[in-house]
Formats: structure tokens, sequence, C-alpha cells
């Protein structure tokens, strides 16, 4: 179990650093998108449900829906 | 020049929070105060998920605070919005049947999933604010897959006003009842049970409406003007 949240862990350290350095806005939504997806799952394995449950629902899905749709009203690259 | 200097900035910051964070002992709890919810927060408000009865109960009165901070960034985003102005008329695709039957096929069950969630708030993890984002979700999902269906912004706003002034009658109640903002004025129940708990299913119904109406009423504004 430990080694799969170091795991988890390392790609979500690998995805907020990739999210800074993509041009493409979009590659950089969806790898916010993949930070908030992970926090929520390190989140469960803390024993807390309900945060991971807001993450999983706020930050995975509806923050990234707004990116994407301000992406497509606005330029897509930076 | 400019790239050293700011690299030795970097580095000294993240050296003292470093070893701030080392100090910190991780999952320990330091205040007395977390302990006192653990054991008396079932027997005073009758939740059984303690996290609901410190949000609703203890400090229900910043969770009205947080509602509001959300109200405010929704009226924002439309103030905003409101003064864009329309791009020109494309034309609209229509998605697929099997995209389409099947996003309306997963709606309402996606809406009863989030009412699940936010009725069974003072009962299993979750609660209002879960439950409002999942039912704004299933909104996204129809808005993305029916690019025809759309719906009264109207209502969204009427729902909201409506789920917030329930919120703070319920508390100007317990004002009334017991000496105090929402004070817990009905009777408690049996723990473990939906009708249980006071106040609290009231208050996180409320929330959970004007969440969902609020975050589907952003969704909304924005795939608006995107069209």
């Amino acid at each position: 179990m430990i080694i799969f949240i170091i795991l988890l862990v390392f790609v979500m350290l690998v995805a907020a650093v990739s999210a800074c350095i993509f041009r493409d806005l979009l590659n950089a939504v969806i790898a916010s998108c993949i930070v908030s997806l992970i926090a929520a799952i390190l989140f469960y394995f803390l024993q807390a449900p309900d945060v991971a449950m807001a993450e999983a629902s706020i930050g995975a899905a509806l923050v990234t829906a707004i990116f994407v749709i301000t992406i497509r009203r606005t330029k897509r690259e930076e | 020049m400019r790239k050293i200097v700011s690299i030795i900035l970097l580095s000294v910051i993240a050296i003292g929070i470093v070893l701030t964070l080392m100090k910190i002992p991780f999952a320990v709890p330091k205040t007395k105060v977390g302990a006192y919810y653990v054991d008396k927060g079932v027997g005073q408000t009758g939740a059984v998920n303690i996290v609901t009865s410190v949000v609703l109960n203890y400090r229900g009165f910043d969770t009205l605070g947080e509602v509001t901070v959300l109200f405010i960034a929704a009226l924002g985003l439309g103030a905003v919005l409101a003064t864009v102005k329309k791009k020109t008329k494309r034309e609209i695709m229509p998605s697929s049947l099997v995209l389409s039957t099947g996003c309306k096929f997963l709606f309402p069950f996606i809406l009863l999933f989030g009412t699940y969630i936010f009725i069974h708030g003072h009962l299993t993890p979750g609660g209002g604010f879960q439950g409002g984002a999942i039912i704004a979700s299933g909104f996204l999902l129809i808005y993305l897959s029916c690019p025809k269906k759309r719906i009264n912004e109207a209502r969204f706003k009427v729902t909201e006003s409506i789920a917030g002034l329930t919120f703070v009658i319920t508390g100007i109640l317990g004002l009334a009842f017991g000496g105090y903002f929402l004070f817990n004025f009905l009777p408690k129940g049996v723990a473990n049970t939906l009708f249980s708990a006071g106040i609290i299913p009231i208050i996180y119904i409320a929330i959970g409406f004007k969440v969902g109406a609020e975050l589907a009423g952003i969704i909304d504004g924005l795939m608006r003007i995107s069209e």
C-alpha cells in the first residue's frame, strides 16, 4: 500500500510541475485535473472521505470543465 | 543575474518551510477541541458524521459565511459575463444519438446520487457542498452532450434564493427558540437514523440546493457565451 501511495505522490508531483511548464493551456488544465484527482485519492487514504468527495467533484470535474470552456472562448496557446 | 537571485531566494524560502515543517509532528492532535468533538459530538448534536456536526453545529455560522462567499463569487462571475459580447452565432452540430440518449439516461441517476449525498450528510461522508457539486456536474453532462437542451437560468436563481433564505430562517428560528443563531431547536432523535440530528439535515438540504443551483448557474452562464 505504501508503495502505491508513494507512486501516487510521485505522479502528482510530475503532473503539478508539468502543469506549470506546458505551453498548450489545454494540456496544463488536464495536468491540474490529474493533480486534483490524485489529491482526492490521497485524502481518502488519509481517512478524510468528506474532503475527498469535495476535491473530486469540484477540483477534478467542475474546475476542469470551466477552464476548458474558457479556453474554447479564448486562446489555446500561452 | 535575475535568475540566480530568484533561485537563491526560492531556496531560502524552501529551506525555511522545510525547517518549519520538520518540527510539526504529522497527524498528532495539538489542541484538545478535536478530542472533545469526537467524544461528545454524537451525544450533543445527534449527527453520527463528526465532520457534519462540526461544520453545521459547532461551526454553523462559519458555514453561512462560506455559502455567502460562494454566492458572491457566482455573482461576480455573472457580472463579468453580462458585459461579454456574444460571438457570432456558430452552427451547432447535433450530438450523436448514442451520446445524447446515454447522457439523458444517466442524468436522473446523477441527480439521485447527489441528493442521496446531501440528505445523508449527517450519517455518511459527504454533505451539501459535495452533493451540490455532483448535481452541478450532472447539469454539465447534459449541457455538453445535448447542445439544444438549455435550462432557464431564472429557475437556478429562484432555487438558490429560496435555499439561502431557508438557511438563514432556520438560523433565526434557533435565535427565537434557543437564544442563539443556528440553535438546534428540533428533537435530536435516535442517532444513526435518517430523521435525527435536528436542524442539520434541513440546513444540508438547503446548502445542497444552493450549491447545486449556483454551480450549475455558473456553467450555464459560461456555456451561453461560448456558443
